[in-house]
């Protein structure tokens, strides 16, 4: 209890985006017996671009060893984070992100990046029209339409024959 | 515009990219897919309408959701849902804007603010021992202009800020014995009474018999945890009867209502009065009547409201009053029914009512939708041409970047607004279907897959509570009838199964229920108990299918009852095997039919049963945690697999196989309870027929929970590592051996193969595995395969993540044969290579931006369109998407330009006619000269 006590009051003031975070149990080395520590942490949102947000959030009664917290928030993807709770100095917290394996300082969760969910419309170009089917179709008829007369044309053997025919009608 | 025109296969195999990703355009959401959002059934409801404005109301549910309604609409404002153990004591309002919420079991205390419900405070209350969890926020107790929101849990009585949560004061109230039922602050006084018993003495000085109250006796009564003031309402039979405790102890009975449902709390209405709501039921119609104390003799306000007899009775009522234009007061009630749902009643009529019970399933089917009778006529097809036309117009408009917005706003409306995706009949696409869904009120309802309205629902009669079947629950819904020959005249059925009360050897229930119309056509129950349900792969002649109900005593019961059903499954008697599965005792045993039931009435229908074979577990190094089988309706395409250097490989493609997977007893609890060294996963691939085990594989350091998925012949398993601290997923494929030298294609010709050897499970087959482990970022809730028609399409995995998204994973990243440099050969041929962890590709969210709050579970349907499949996924919101795992190669997209394909078409023939005209002159001046 003695811990709590102690402890500030947290705050917790995650935007709706960010309701929860999951603690996913101990993996506890020595369980506590009883009355656990509190793990208190932030989580940062210091937006790209946009405003940042940011809140607090704590999770009481924790035995002491090895914990994961995951932090689920749409549009963000977040590493989860190791969290090393020591029974031999009380408050000290060692936190390491599994997905990159660094290790943090304080307990504070930042999104490794921003999700975006849809594709981007790439804009109207022409190289889009030309290269769909239609475009293709009407690409190749145009080829036929001016390129294969003047390749005729430049076969010049054809004229003396064509012509011979002609006179022999005549 | 889902038209499916077949086009040349290839050419768009060619134009889609090799992109992996099932992904979408922003402007593309809700065109294929619906979500809808709910909250559960409403345990308390706290009204918010003193001030003008916008007028809520905060209500808690038992799906563990703190909620925000519009008083108007019944739109949701915002909502939270809390943990699955974090289930709501109380909710409350302080201050005129904060939501108070006290949860798990009186330990945590939250606010919100009210009008955007973000998260404002949150407070811990530690305790020494479990209690009743109360709330009471006093509306005038100050502390240094801070109001002070008073708590008794765990045996503790604590004074909380309403500013800031912080923990003002704290009293031991448990050490001294006393139980606390109720806190009473009076009015301008500085002290709180802690209301309670010590002990059991004092329980007994108010004993008065209720027979001595009430002259009927034969009934036994329950006191209403309704709050009231000064009064105790106590429900015997269908009567409730109002007690007031007079002075000197003495009771006496204030009213009797007959055939009343709920009653309110109380509300504090003009000075020291107190208004309560009544609710009754008479025919189809729901009265209600508001009392006002202290006399409670006058009905303040009574009204009747038609109701549909689908929800059942009325099981809450809560009430708030209002001033109206002429200065008298109404009341607004809000009332939760039977079947979870939510109604606003205000000056005799349902302003609104919210489907909560949707937030509850239990099991999902499909069933098909009627086929279209009559054929459409020529002015309606002239009409529809020229309205498709003119959409294209518009489409090709957006495309072509030449859109005014009001042609944007247009376009938007006419792909969201398509009729033909929400209509009643069946199309070439198999699209559009019903969902047939079971709710845990015992309730069903048939959702249309296009817009995923409500169809029919009916309030099952067999899972109403009734005195042969105390406590009915809802297990399982099957498909019962599907008709194919007689699809004209004849409507699918299904049949749902319950159970009256929770343990398996509790006895059950069957109903069949028509899918069209949504009447029950046959009802039995209770009959004997039901453990394991076995749809099996035949038919009658009326196309129902067979299906064989195991009880607790290990007898099998056939249904449908009927001769024909005996006389196919006569024939197919020693072919029938099962298995059971006693997680606990650590042991799966394999089951064949002997003869018929030896008991005292003749019953042809059911049958003894011998134990086959048995596998048991040691239990003390291995405990059942998961097992998993193939879905029964399942289509594989090819048994053969192409690999690299022309080899074939023969997938091992049994529909009984049984996946199992164990770990060390001491690590059943949660993650982290054991070292790694403690700790060790087993899995192992069984056949249930023979009961031989085909493969066994040990991951050492890794814990549950498992959660599997098998398809085809494979199978994806996902659990934790706990040496590496990540989540891992794993993959066994699993191949037949045997046929492996069928490769040199003269013996094939001559015939000089085994290919064509019936698979028989009596054989020995050899089989090979290969498995292959990645890490995975996230946990998961559950996790399906995408099933289509013909099974030709590749696969994706449909994982539920722990932030209830869907993830769609293609198959081709769980191969076993990923390695870090593949070869020129395995690189055409499509593998990836190996990584450590497997990619989350934030495009490949099935359910894009939105998320399925309390995520229980997935269902995937094929569609007939072999590309497409039907993605349904269900936990408090519901959300349904259509996915190609391959992209639509069999149809052309949505976004498909049909005006461009005509203006093409009319330039090309323009260009003939020109052409034509051109070379006509030309030869002409050929000839003169």
């Amino acid at each position: 209890m003695a811990v709590i006590q102690r402890s500030k009051p947290i705050f917790l003031t995650l935007l709706f985006l960010l309701p929860f975070c999951f603690l996913h149990s101990a993996l506890a080395i020595s369980p506590g017996n009883g009355d656990g520590y509190t793990i208190n942490g932030r989580v940062k949102i210091s937006s790209f671009g946009l405003k940042g947000f940011d809140g607090y959030f704590s999770f009481h009664n924790v035995p002491a060893g090895t914990h994961l917290i995951e932090v689920a928030a749409i549009g963000y993807f977040f590493s989860p984070v190791r969290v090393d709770v020591s029974a031999r100095n009380p408050g000290k917290v060692q936190a390491t992100l599994t997905e990159n394996r660094r290790s943090l300082n304080e307990l504070v969760l930042e999104p490794l990046r921003e999700e975006q969910y849809y594709e981007i419309r790439e804009p109207f170009s022409v190289m889009s029209l030309v290269k769909s089917p239609m475009g293709l179709m009407v690409g190749f008829m145009l080829i036929v339409m001016f390129l294969m007369p003047k390749l005729v044309e430049n076969m010049a053997c054809w004229k003396p024959v064509r012509l011979k025919i002609i006179c022999l009608s005549k | 515009m889902a038209m499916a025109i077949r086009v040349f296969l290839l050419l768009l195999l060619f134009l889609s990219s090799s992109n992996l990703t099932f992904s979408l355009f922003e402007d593309q959401v809700g065109l294929m897919d619906w979500h809808q959002q709910y909250i559960g059934k409403v345990k308390h409801a706290v009204f918010h309408t003193q001030k003008a404005g916008r007028k809520r109301v905060v209500v808690s549910t038992e799906e563990n959701v703190v909620a925000s309604l519009d008083l108007r609409h019944g739109e949701i404002f915002w909502r939270h849902v809390l943990g699955t153990n974090d289930a709501i004591d109380e909710i409350d309002i302080a201050l005129g804007k904060y939501v108070i919420a006290l949860s798990s079991e009186g330990s945590i205390l939250r606010a919100w603010n009210l009008p955007d419900g973000q998260m404002v405070w949150e407070s811990f209350l530690p305790g020494s021992k479990p209690s009743k969890a109360l709330l009471s926020i006093p509306t005038n107790l100050k502390v240094d202009k801070d109001h002070v929101i008073l708590i008794y849990s765990n045996g503790c009585l604590h004074a909380v800020s309403s500013i800031d949560g912080e923990v003002l004061w704290k009293k031991e109230l448990a050490t001294e014995g006393i139980e606390v039922q109720q806190l009473i602050h009076p009015l301008g006084s500085d002290i709180i009474y802690a209301v309670g018993f010590v002990g059991m003495e004092k329980l007994l000085i108010h004993q008065t018999h209720v027979s001595d109250l009430f002259q009927d006796s034969s009934a036994t009564a329950v006191i209403l945890p309704s709050k009231l003031m000064g009064m105790v309402a106590l429900k015997i039979s269908s009567t409730i009867i109002f007690i007031k405790v007079a002075d000197a102890g003495k009771l006496e009975v204030v009213d009797k209502i007959d055939h009343a449902a709920a009653v309110s709390d109380g509300l504090s209405f003009l000075e020291g009065q107190q208004a309560l709501a009544l609710v009754q039921h008479g025919g189809s119609k729901i009265h209600l009547t508001v009392k006002l104390g202290p006399d409670w003799s006058g009905d303040l306000l009574k009204e009747s409201f038609e109701m549909d007899h689908q929800r059942g009775v009325v099981h809450k009522v809560f009430i708030n009053n209002y001033i109206r234009t002429d200065r008298s007061h109404g009341f607004r009630a809000l009332i939760v029914m039977e079947d979870h749902s939510l109604l606003l009643l205000q000056q005799g009529e349902v302003v609104w009512s919210r489907e909560d019970g949707l937030a509850s399933i239990i099991d999902v089917t499909t069933s098909e939708l009627p086929v279209e009778e009559n054929g459409v006529s020529v002015a309606k097809v002239e009409h529809n041409l020229f309205e498709w036309l003119k959409g294209h117009i518009l489409k090709l408009k957006g495309t072509l970047m030449l859109a005014s917005p009001e042609d944007v706003v247009a376009i938007q409306r006419i792909r969201l607004k398509s009729s033909e995706k929400s209509k009643m009949t069946r199309d070439r696409n198999g699209f559009r279907k019903l969902l047939i869904v079971l709710s845990k009120a015992g309730k069903l309802f048939a959702l249309h897959t296009g817009d995923g309205r409500i169809v029919w629902s009916l309030l099952l009669h067999t899972l109403h509570k009734s005195e042969a079947c105390e406590n009915p629950t809802g297990v399982n819904v099957y498909q019962w009838q599907v008709p194919h020959h007689h699809a004209m005249d004849e409507n699918p059925s299904i049949l749902v199964v319950g159970r009256c009360g929770h343990s398996l050897d509790a006895p059950g229930i069957l109903s069949i229920v028509d899918t069209y119309t949504g009447n029950e056509l046959n009802s039995l129950g209770p009959v004997h108990s039901i453990v394991q349900i076995i749809p099996l792969p035949f038919t009658d002649p009326t196309e129902q299918r067979l299906h064989l109900l195991m009880d607790a005593g290990l007898r099998a019961h056939l249904y449908p009852r009927t001769p024909e059903a005996i006389g196919i499954f006569q024939r197919e008697f020693a072919n029938i095997y099962w298995y059971s599965i006693e997680a606990d005792n650590g042991i799966i045993r394999g089951h064949v039919l002997k003869n018929n039931c030896f008991l005292e009435v003749a019953d042809e229908f059911c049958f003894e049963t011998k134990a086959l074979w048995s596998i048991v577990f040691p239990s003390e190094s291995e405990k059942i945690i998961a097992t998993v089988t193939r879905k029964l309706n399942e289509v594989v395409h090819t048994q053969a697999k192409v690999i690299t250097d022309q080899e074939v490989m023969y997938k091992y493609v049994s529909k009984n196989l049984l996946f199992v997977a164990t770990v060390a007893p001491k690590a059943v609890g949660e993650i982290g309870s054991v070292t790694p060294d403690e700790s060790w996963l087993v899995v192992y691939l069984i056949d249930t027929i023979t009961g031989r085990i085909l493969h066994r594989l040990t991951h050492h350091g890794s814990q549950g929970p498992v959660h599997a998925v098998f398809s085809e012949n494979w199978v994806v398993y996902h659990y934790f590592n706990l040496r590496a601290h990540r989540y891992e997923m794993s993959v066994i494929e699993i191949y037949d051996q045997s046929r492996a030298d069928n490769k040199d294609v003269l013996n094939l010709i001559l015939g000089k193969h085994n290919l064509t050897s019936p698979i028989s499970s009596y054989s020995r087959p050899e089989v090979i595995t290969k498995s292959q482990s990645y890490f995975f970022t996230h946990s998961v809730k559950t996790i399906a395969v995408t099933s289509t028609a013909k099974g030709i399409t590749s696969k994706q995995l449909l994982i539920g993540t722990i932030g209830d998204q869907v993830l769609a994973l293609d198959k081709r990243f769980l191969d076993p044969r990923r390695s870090i440099n593949p070869t020129q050969a395995e690189k055409e041929e499509g593998i990836i290579p190996l990584t450590d962890s497997l990619p989350i590709i934030p495009q490949s969210y099935v359910t894009h931006a939105l998320q399925v709050e309390g995520l229980r579970g997935i269902v995937t349907v094929p569609a007939k369109l072999e590309s497409t499949t039907l993605v349904f996924s269900y936990g408090v919101d519901l959300y349904f998407t259509q996915l190609a795992p391959s992209r639509t190669y069999d149809s052309l997209t949505e976004d498909f330009s049909y005006a461009l394909l005509l203006i093409t078409i009319v330039a090309l023939v323009v260009a003939i006619f020109v052409t034509w005209v051109l070379s006509e002159r030309k030869e002409l001046q050929e000839k003169w000269r």
